[in-house]
């Protein structure tokens, strides 16, 4: 584990947002530092997504602050007031925050090596051979080298997001966001896939994983937070979180998964 | 009966209706690629959040499909040069003329199949591609617009085959495509018969041509391995996917 007086690799402050009149985010904060996989549980609709979709600038917050390596993104400065940048703007720093969904969202039209590739030869400007031979070994890191000319209609659900994984590894992200990943899998392939997400934390991949699987958290996370009613309410190591949880509301929601 | 077959088949190969096919075939298919552009522009703007972008691209398709293509072609071609003193000039003619007016009426309806082909796509998609850093022009282009496309070929064939016979319009604007070659000739001979036969083929033949067009567009937009290997193996090209 990282040494706590680093520089965050990822922080936000004070995030908030609001869908009309229902707030979904009252005020979050939170940080990782390089190499720290960060698990978020808690129940549907209590701001996890909402939190990753922010830091993953695919939102814009009503307020707060969003840092990648001590840079604030999203935003800029203009005459003393930090307004939201342009799409394009944000296209370009949105390349090193990798984001994995809960449906995959793979591209339909592209079989698995190209939908691995689309990201180098489009954002990077890779050249072609070279996103090639990218695409093709972290496929096998994701243990589908044999299935590079397949589409996602025929691959499993496991299969497709192992894909969707190796599609936001070749960005070389700074950090990996992870959206219930797990969730819309048929049980039996669930493991393959949690396998490749354990296997990425060993190698030092900086994760936050929004989950169910409480096990995992367990087994992976550096540390566990609990989030309620637009609020983190408890982050605790996974011994501390799971053992001893301190906020009545996790014991509860623990009560339930378990 | 009167049908002399001899007549039919010098007609049918004839250079009057080879050509005749072959302005048919060439309006219909540059209008429908015009429309398709004008259609694209128009659906984007229908779809705009944009308040004027809108209230002019409804307006656009509001206002062509309620006008009879017919009276649109008249309007390019005769009210044209009454309004604008430069299409009175030899470079102005028919053919251009028609080129103009079944594109902007196509483009119409040709929105209105590129904006439910648009909005079909999972809005998963545009976000997955966000997120990997696209602009909102690499998003469209090589996310969006590929399934868009998709669901567009099947009614866009629908509409090709429309325009080629909406091409006969033009015989009133005395363009010498297919219908036209028939109607000079039988002014001259009366064999409507032999004449009209002689374009129903050329119509037929144009048409089958186009679904097997459509159907090999539906078969490479299919999306799977075996799709991707038949459309793929042209030689030289793309590699021969395993």
């Amino acid at each position: 584990m990282s040494d706590s007086t680093e520089q965050p690799i990822l922080r936000v402050k004070n995030l908030q947002k609001s869908y009309g009149h229902n707030p979904v985010l009252k005020g979050v904060d939170f940080e990782i530092q390089r190499g720290q996989v960060k698990a978020v549980l808690g129940p549907s609709g209590s701001g996890k997504s909402t939190m990753l979709r922010l830091m993953a600038l695919l939102e814009t917050a009503d307020d707060g602050e969003i840092y990648l390596e001590s840079k604030r993104i999203g935003v800029a400065e203009r005459k003393g007031h930090f307004v939201p940048l342009s799409e394009r703007a944000m296209a370009h720093q949105r390349a090193d925050i990798g984001m994995v969904f809960q449906k995959f969202n793979l591209f339909p039209h592209l079989n698995a090596l190209h939908n691995v590739m689309v990201g180098m030869t489009t954002v990077r400007k890779t050249h072609k051979k070279e996103a090639e031979k990218t695409a093709h070994e972290m496929l096998a890191r994701v243990g589908l080298a044999n299935r590079a000319h397949a589409f996602p209609s025929e691959l499993s659900g496991g299969q497709q997001q192992r894909v969707a994984i190796a599609r936001a590894l070749v960005m070389n992200p700074k950090v990996l966001l992870f959206d219930e990943p797990t969730s819309a899998l048929d049980p039996e392939l669930v493991g393959e896939v949690l396998e490749v997400m354990e296997s990425l934390a060993r190698e030092g991949m900086t994760m936050v994983v929004v989950t169910h699987e409480v096990k995992f958290a367990q087994r992976v996370a550096s540390e566990v937070l609990m989030f309620d009613g637009g609020y983190i309410i408890e982050q605790s190591a996974p011994e501390q979180f799971f053992g001893n949880p301190q906020h009545e509301r996790t014991r509860k929601f623990l009560s339930h998964v378990h | 009966m009167q049908f002399d077959p001899a007549i039919f088949w010098q007609q049918l190969f004839s250079l009057e209706y080879v050509q005749g096919a072959g302005i048919a075939l060439g309006l219909a298919a540059l209008s429908q690629v015009l429309a398709i552009l004008i259609g694209f522009a128009v659906a984007v703007g229908r779809i705009s959040r944009k308040k004027t972008a809108r209230a002019v691209s409804g307006s656009y398709v509001w206002f062509f499909r309620a006008i009879p293509t017919l009276l649109v072609l008249l309007i390019v071609w005769n009210a044209g040069p009454q309004l604008i003193p430069a299409l009175t000039e030899s470079w102005y003619t028919p053919f251009l003329a028609a080129l103009i007016a079944l594109s902007v009426v196509e483009g119409a309806y040709m929105a209105e199949i590129l904006r439910s082909a648009l909005l079909s796509v999972d809005e998963g998609q545009p976000l997955a591609a966000r997120a990997l850093g696209m602009t909102p022009s690499q998003v469209m282009v090589k996310v969006i617009i590929p399934q868009a496309t998709r669901i567009a070929i099947p009614p866009t064939g629908n509409e090709f085959i429309g325009l080629v016979k909406y091409t006969s319009l033009a015989s009133v604007i005395s363009l010498r495509e297919l219908l036209t070659t028939a109607q000079v000739g039988v002014s001259v001979t009366f064999r409507y018969a032999e004449y009209y036969a002689a374009a129903i083929i050329y119509y037929l033949v144009i048409v089958s041509v186009l679904m097997v067009l459509q159907s090999y567009f539906e078969r490479k937009f299919r999306w799977t391995t075996k799709a991707a290997k038949v459309v793929r193996t042209r030689p030289g090209k793309e590699e021969v996917i395993l």
